[in-house]
């Protein structure tokens, strides 16, 4: 169990703000951080990490104190059981992939667990290589592996997959499933993106202005009209033409164009960019398997 | 013939090692630093970039003179005298190159991404090791571009030797001096050969500074 109390005076580009969080995440949950840029998501992470220190307040994680204002503790980043994965992952460019992992071990003979890391992330063919060298999604596998060396009980990931094409996108989201799984973390990740939340995390919290705002199941968070009995897909209108005397609307949903005719009626409601959601009324949609 | 280029060459040796102890952690400092003073730091260290030597040189010479108080001091306790010696040439070689250290060094260190030192402290690495294994192998073409502009801006300096050394023979008479001296005595040969070695010297450096390889950002 993990209780943070936090409070930090930020000067952002929208002025003053309070940055003010409480809240309690419990072992081996998948944690989604979600919110507007600037809503103090990044700085929270740093936080927890030790980078940035807070200005009230306590972190507790399970039987230690990472930080507790009042008692006078602060643990440095380097003894919090933390990995954190930066969104320009932070690799260090004078090392090759095997030498980012091996630098950070703390116990310098346990080299058999860097090979199961570069073997889990599909790095071990590129052990050798310099990390300034890879694509970016390779990147992203490194700072990753790099980050459990340390066999971390928290696991901070600030917008991991944002830099990443779809595709690798999905294939990273399935590694990080594994990951969390495999290795019993708790992790906090930041996202934007309303599928990768849906496909990751149990547990979804909105922050805006350096508060929670909301806090729940990302079911609750994103379709909290959900009616059963109805198909429901969200996505974002792209486009809307007219065509005789209906609409086609072009829809956005993940990586997933969908064209669906609407009335005037229902046009005249939208705007390019809203988000909206697609409702069948239909009692029972066909599902079809197209790959195993 | 050969002594005072050599001179130049062990002054500004002895002076880029001592700017690089003391260069590279002050250069650091200021990169990270958020001090309201800043700037103040920032506009000393700067000023021998744009302040005429003999200006340096003139408060230099004040200030080791025995009869005021910074060499009076040094003369009582130490027992040293830097007016015209050696030692007294390179305080002022340090002082009058050390924005050629830290301006390329100090901007080496604010082109690091800062998640760099973040990533290694979270990853359990202390600042030392963060410090001499992680950021100063990523600053190499900085570093070397300050190695190599201290060198050589030390090699040319002539109105603050020229000030507090004396150009006495063997101690402080430096290459750019000797130049001077040969010139005074209508001595062109000996001055043609110290200017040669000092313009091919100044061309090797240029020609290694401008090398794709190393072309770093100077400022």
């Amino acid at each position: 169990m993990f209780e943070i109390q936090l409070s930090k005076k930020l000067h952002s580009a929208q002025g003053d703000m309070l940055l003010d969080i409480d809240l309690q995440i419990s072992e081996k949950q998948f944690v989604a951080l979600y919110g507007k840029s600037g809503a103090g998501k990044t700085t929270f992470l740093k936080m927890l990490a030790g980078i940035t220190e807070p200005d009230k307040g306590r972190i507790i994680a399970g039987k230690e104190t990472w930080f507790d204002k009042e008692k006078k503790i602060t643990l440095s980043p380097q003894k919090r059981k933390i990995g954190f994965v930066f969104q320009d992952y932070a690799l260090f460019p004078n090392m090759s992939v095997r030498q980012n992992l091996e630098f950070v071990l703390p116990d310098k003979k346990n080299k058999n667990f860097v090979d199961e890391l570069l073997e889990i992330t599909g790095l071990a063919g590129l052990a050798n290589t310099s990390v300034t060298t890879l694509s970016g999604g390779q990147q992203q596998r490194v700072a990753l592996a790099r980050a459990l060396v340390k066999q971390p009980d928290l696991l901070l990931l600030d917008e991991p997959l944002s830099s990443l094409d779809n595709e690798m996108r999905l294939k990273l989201q399935d590694e990080l499933i594994k990951i969390h799984k495999h290795f019993g973390l708790t992790t906090i990740m930041i996202s934007h993106d309303t599928s990768e939340i849906y496909r990751l995390a149990d547990t979804v919290i909105k922050m805006d202005f350096g508060k929670i705002v909301q806090q729940g199941s990302p079911d609750l968070l994103f379709h909290n009209h959900q009616i059963s009995g109805k198909v429901q897909i969200a996505g974002q209108l792209i486009s809307l033409v007219q065509n005789d005397i209906v609409y086609i609307a072009q829809i956005l949903s993940g990586n997933n164009l969908m064209k669906v005719i609407i009335t005037k009626e229902e046009a005249e409601q939208l705007n390019i960019g809203d988000s909206v959601l697609i409702v069948s009324k239909a009692f029972n949609p066909s599902v079809i398997k197209y790959k195993a | 013939m050969w002594e005072p280029l050599l001179l130049s060459f062990t002054l500004s040796l002895i002076t880029t090692a001592i700017l690089l102890v003391i260069g590279v952690p002050l250069a650091y400092w200021l990169s990270q630093s958020k001090n309201k003073l800043k700037p103040v730091f920032e506009s000393v260290i700067s000023l021998p970039m744009i302040l005429p030597p003999s200006v340096l040189g003139f408060y230099l010479l004040l200030a080791f003179s025995p009869n005021n108080f910074f060499g009076k001091f040094l003369d009582q306790y130490f027992s040293v005298r830097l007016l015209f010696s050696f030692e007294g040439l390179i305080i002022a070689s340090v002082i009058y190159s050390l924005p050629f250290m830290i301006h390329p060094v100090q901007s080496g260190f604010q082109n690091l991404s800062p998640s760099l030192k973040d990533a290694a402290y979270t990853l359990g690495i202390s600042p030392r090791k963060t410090f001499f294994r992680v950021l100063i192998p990523n600053i190499k073409p900085a570093l070397l571009t300050g190695i190599v502009l201290t060198f050589a801006h030390t090699v040319g300096e002539f109105g603050v030797v020229m000030m507090i050394g004396g150009n006495i023979p063997g101690v402080t008479k430096v290459a750019s001096l000797a130049i001077y001296d040969e010139v005074e005595s209508m001595n062109y040969d000996a001055a043609n050969f110290y200017s040669l070695v000092l313009l091919a010297l100044s061309f090797v450096i240029l020609l290694f500074l401008f090398n794709k390889k190393w072309k770093t950002k100077i400022f």
